[in-house]
């Protein structure tokens, strides 16, 4: 067998499958018990245990059939790998304005093998096209394939590389980008890039599934045609994530890169705007914006782009009983910089104030978020904030805790000037301030 | 006429699904029940066909797809959470559910497979909030008997339950999504029926295993049968939703009949020289002609500014209005296919005019204008444009199949026993694995548990039933269709009533009730054992088990014994009876005079009339008889 990476299989059940020199896709006939079995052998997935092999019944249904001394296997027909040859790319209407698809890893198109039962990714152009179809009166699509990671193993090193490749893009005078991004760490990957291309000329959409591609129900070709029409024609030039609005297909909603949050484990609209109104909303291929406070599309504009990032930031959350050691280490280990989530208007224990003093003495930048999520810190009401404001930690309005820590990021990738960096911190550089808030709807509707 | 289903190769497969009666649905922890209210959540979902490696996608599927349809789902809390909507992954499978199903497999002597793959089934009408159906095989190769014949069950399997369609309006189609995720068996038995009563037999059969489970819902809407029927020279039919057991027979009969109608019919198109490629997809614009006219359907499409379109169909004249089964014709079968394909209303056709208000005229006119011969059929719709070209199509397709023969096709159960088409068979059956569920191994520790306590098969009850009881034959086969069957035992064993009354009364006595409108599933079982205890021990007669249940029933959450108190059904002392039978001698001293001995019998009756219920008929008869011996 000369897929075992792929198959899956260990063990008793590797073994048994290469004595019958049989591979993946086979049709094999397994006899136990007196009982005959025939089908095609599939892969095992990599939870599975040693002792069982997979078949897909000739009606479709897989069973696992346990590998015992006298299990025999035979091999009774060799696989027919399918061959697909995708259908010709439409004809590009050339009055449609250009975007480029960049895919990092979350599939937003993909398709079935029901032979083995493998989901591959669809994420050429053509293939984009043909699962698709709506994309090909919406714009000229471009897509290159930069990154195949999980969301969670994106790293600010890869959010340099993104940048970099969306300027380029850009520059080769595309009218809109669209990034495809895995939703976990979707968000910081959306700050990022608010930070790192500055002065944007068209807009730059990050875009996800919460349910994978490859069912009928999938959120992600909605998505993805909502991503293509705001890259395309939103009058707006910012980095933005879109979304499903609600459970239903009906809305896709853009949100400010930097005051998005994914706020549900598993559902659909998953994505909010937190202490912010959401940028747009997309419906029926419509664009209807939701602020009259945005950067406007100009491809005059210049793009300016700082794809630099320090990892020597830390987000640290507070809880009752925390040891403030933590804060110790950091500073032994040369962070630069460590965003407190702190309880309710912005405070921590009075326990962790000798750490923190401690911090600030060998020029940490130390500064405050909220874990409340909604909301904006204040550390002048209570005798704790204005003890921690003493201390030298810096309050940081209403910006997301997880937009705070890469911005600090990306200060220092910036400077190493820790006055400079105070002093960026506190600008409003990308819309992660919001000057005031208004009345709106948190949480459950 | 009598067809000889055996020279026509009558070939039925069936496959059985029944609800479980379990405590949560299959994949999460919602009630396994239906709301009638309103629905507290609704939401809208388009459902996108997905691709396979080679690049196929079902072609029914995607029409749906193309053609905007959207899916407006229906919920409440109780029966529904983020699993059903698809907003979260599935929990792992519950046990409860695979027990049952394994206790039914080992029961039709099926071998478990040793791990458990759940798979998806793709389904992209708007049942499955997904886009597919879970299922998973549980064992495969069983057989039962079914009159000593051995029938092959090829595979026993668990899966989730469809949403409900409660409606269409325009493109919306609209589910409620309650029943989504109730598990149900299915038995799928090898194509071996060869006439339709077996087919009865058998799924009688399967049911009565089900049954013996003592696990499995009853009831309207909790059992559908699917079949597959095929005859020499016809083509493979999947018939899905056959919801009663006594329709299964007619539904086969039905099938058989529109195959052997539709071989008939493609053989002397045939012989009249109709060729497929004859059947154009010319249309032509009919809407001046109807501008007058009387037909109401016709009137209201031209106003809605809509248009007629009509389509030739060369020799067909008289084909259309052949019938296929009673009240079913080919040109009905067209309109299935018109209305799936086109979303029209239906169709018209020559074959059936001058009819609903279109005129001989407007006929003759319309045959002039689409350049029809005498021998050629006019086929026309009144909708839009695209839904009607879309109707006249499909109605061109379906005239070249029946050129052919019998085009394959998956059906629906109609409530008469016929059916109509639903739409093309699916392809290779489009199942790839639910990879959010990890395979479930099922261990030798387990299923020896289970076998240990497998119920009784249902034919071996019936024989220890009429052994330990002997009861006839004919109250045995209905205490065991019945769902009493275990109450029974208790009752007789614990009450020392007559078995024959125990049996009598839970099958005809409660049918008897539940014809007259009583709700008799609102009496527990607790009370009916006690109704028989107090019987037991002479408290009560036995003939005023009706009068209490159907008390009971009314009055829910009494006793047993505030019913008897209140319909005044306590019996009455042996003292008391001799005391009346006495007065009841006084009375009629003439006829004892008369007759002797044999005023009996009327005696017998006057005293029953007055003590229905209160008295033991026996007892009754023998006091009379020592009283008249006496005198
Ligand atoms: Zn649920």
């Amino acid at each position: 067998m000369s897929e075992k990476e792929e198959s899956g299989y260990k063990g008793e059940a590797l073994k048994a499958i290469i004595k019958a020199e049989a591979e993946i896709g086979d049709i094999i006939r397994v006899t136990k018990n007196g009982q005959v079995y025939e089908g095609i052998l599939i892969p095992r997935s990599e939870y599975g245990d040693e002792k069982h092999i997979v078949i897909k019944l000739k009606n479709g249904y897989n069973i696992g059939i346990r590998v015992t001394p006298d299990t025999k296997i035979e091999k009774i027909g060799k696989g027919v790998k399918p061959a697909f040859t995708p259908p010709p790319p439409p004809v590009q209407n050339p009055e449609l304005p250009k975007v480029a698809v960049i895919s990092t890893g979350g599939t937003i198109a993909s398709r079935v093998d029901y032979r083995t039962g493998a989901v591959r990714p669809a994420l050429t152009a053509s293939d984009l096209y043909s699962v698709v179809p709506e994309l090909s009166d919406i714009a000229r699509i471009d897509t290159q394939i930069l990154l195949s990671l999980f969301s969670e193993n994106i790293e600010p090193k890869h959010w340099t590389e993104i940048a970099k490749n969306v300027a380029e893009k850009i520059e080769e005078g595309t009218e809109g980008v669209v990034v495809a991004h895995g939703t976990d760490t979707m968000g910081y990957t959306a700050a990022a890039l608010s930070f790192a291309l500055q002065n944007l000329p068209v807009p730059v959409i990050l875009v996800g599934s919460q349910r994978s591609a490859d069912r009928p129900s999938s959120d992600a070709a909605t998505n993805l045609i909502g991503a293509v029409t705001a890259a395309a024609k939103a009058p707006f030039a910012e980095v933005a994530v879109a979304m499903h609005e609600t459970t239903s297909d009906t809305a896709i909603l853009l949100h400010r890169g930097t005051k998005v949050r994914k706020c549900h484990t598993s559902r659909r609209d998953a994505f909010k705007s937190i202490n912010a109104p959401s940028l747009a909303r997309i419906k029926d291929g419509k664009i209807t914006m939701l602020t009259e406070n945005y950067r406007k599309r100009d491809p005059t504009k210049k793009l300016v782009l700082k794809p630099e990032f320090s990892d020597k930031v830390a987000l640290l959350k507070f809880h009752p009983g925390m040891n403030p050691s933590i804060i110790d280490w950091f500073v032994e280990k040369g962070y630069k910089g460590i965003i407190l989530e702190g309880t309710g208007l912005g405070h921590v224990g009075r326990y962790c104030f000798e750490s923190l003093r401690n911090a600030v003495k060998h020029n940490v930048i130390v500064a405050m978020t909220s874990q409340c999520i909604w909301g904006r810190v204040n550390m002048n009401v209570y005798d704790q904030g204005r003890d921690l404001q003493a201390l030298g930690v810096i309050p940081l309005e209403d910006m997301l805790p997880e937009t705070a820590v890469v911005k600090l990021m990306w200060i220092f990738g910036q400077t190493e000037n820790v006055e400079e960096a105070k002093k960026l911190l506190k600008t409003n550089i990308t819309g992660e301030f919001s000057p005031r808030t208004t009345f709106d709807k948190i949480g459950n509707k | 006429m009598e067809i000889d289903y055996e020279k026509i190769g009558l070939k039925v497969g069936l496959e059985i699904h029944q609800q479980l009666n379990t405590s949560a649905k299959l994949f999460c922890k919602c009630k396994p029940e239906l709301f009638k209210e309103e629905p507290e959540i609704t939401f809208l979902r388009r459902l996108r066909p997905t691709q396979s490696e080679l690049g196929q996608i079902d072609p029914a599927a995607y029409f749906e797809f193309k053609k905007g349809v959207k899916i407006l789902y229906e919920a409440d809390r109780r029966t529904s959470c983020l699993v059903e909507m698809d907003e979260e992954p599935p929990h792992p499978l519950n046990m409860e559910a695979v027990e049952i199903v394994l206790t039914a497999a080992l029961m039709m002597k099926a071998k478990p497979v040793d791990e458990i793959h759940v798979m998806r089934k793709t389904v992209i009408d708007g049942s499955n909030t997904t886009g597919f159906q879970r299922t998973c095989v549980i064992a495969l190769n069983g057989e039962i008997q079914v009159r000593g014949k051995n029938v092959p069950i090829q595979h026993v399997s668990l899966e989730e339950d469809a949403a409900r369609k409660m409606g269409q309006e325009g493109n919306t189609i609209r589910y409620r999504i309650d029943r989504l995720g109730i598990p149900l068996i299915e038995v799928a038995t090898a194509p071996v029926i060869h006439s339709p009563k077996e087919a009865e037999e058998v799924a009688l059969a399967i049911g009565r295993i089900l049954r013996a489970t003592g696990k499995v819902k009853r009831g309207l809407g909790t059992i559908r049968q699917d079949l597959n029927i095929s005859i020499k020279n016809g083509a493979l039919i999947e018939i899905k939703g056959v919801q009663e057991l006594e329709l299964l027979s007619l539904v086969v009969e039905y099938e058989v009949q529109r195959q052997l109608n539709l071989i008939k019919i493609s053989r002397e198109l045939r012989k009249i020289g109709v060729k497929e490629e004859d059947v154009k997809e010319e249309f032509f614009d009919v809407t001046e002609i109807f501008k007058e006219t009387e037909c109401k359907v016709i009137r209201k499409a031209i106003n809605r500014k809509q248009r007629v379109l009509a389509l030739k169909l060369p020799k067909f004249k008289g084909f259309l209005k052949r019938e296929l089964v009673p009240n079913f014709r080919l040109g009905t079968e067209m309109a299935d296919h018109a209305r799936f394909w086109g979303r029209v209303g239906g169709i018209f056709h020559t074959d059936e005019l001058p009819a609903y208000g279109i005129t001989a005229e407007e006929v003759e006119k319309l045959r002039k204008t689409v350049k029809a011969e005498k021998e050629d059929a006019v086929v026309f719709v009144a909708d839009n444009p695209e839904n009607a070209k879309d109707a006249l199509k499909a109605v061109a397709e379906r005239a070249r199949q029946a050129i052919k023969g019998v085009p394959e096709e998956t059906r629906a159960a109609n409530p008469d026993g016929t059916t109509r088409y639903m739409r093309p068979r699916p392809g290779a059956a489009r199942m790839y694995p639910e990879t959010d569920i990890p395979p479930t191994q099922i261990t030798d520790e387990h299923l020896k548990k289970i076998s240990s306590r497998l119920p009784e098969l249902p034919e071996q009850k019936f024989e220890r039933l009429m052994r330990e009881y002997g009861l006839n034959e004919k109250l045995t086969r209905q205490l065991l269709d019945s769902e009493y069957a275990e109450l029974f035992e208790v009752i007789v064993n614990e009450s020392k009533v007559s078995p024959t009354v125990v049996a009598v009364f839970l099958t005809e006595t409660l049918k008897a009730l539940k014809r007259e409108g009583i709700q008799v599933g609102k009496v527990s079982e607790e009370q009916m054992r006690e109704i028989f205890r107090c019987i037991g021990r002479g408290e009560l007669a036995k003939e005023a088990l009706p009068d209490l249940v159907s008390w009971l029933s009314k009055h829910e959450n009494r006793s047993v014994q505030e019913a008897v108190e209140k319909l005044g059904l306590k019996m009455i002392s042996e003292a008391e009876l001799a005391r009346f039978i006495e007065k009841v001698i006084e009375e009629n001293k003439i006829l004892v005079q008369e007759k002797g001995q044999k005023a009996l019998g009327v005696l017998m009756g006057i005293v029953m009339k007055k003590l229905r219920g209160r008295v033991n008929a026996v007892l009754v008869g023998k006091l009379l008889k020592d009283k008249l011996e006496k005198l």
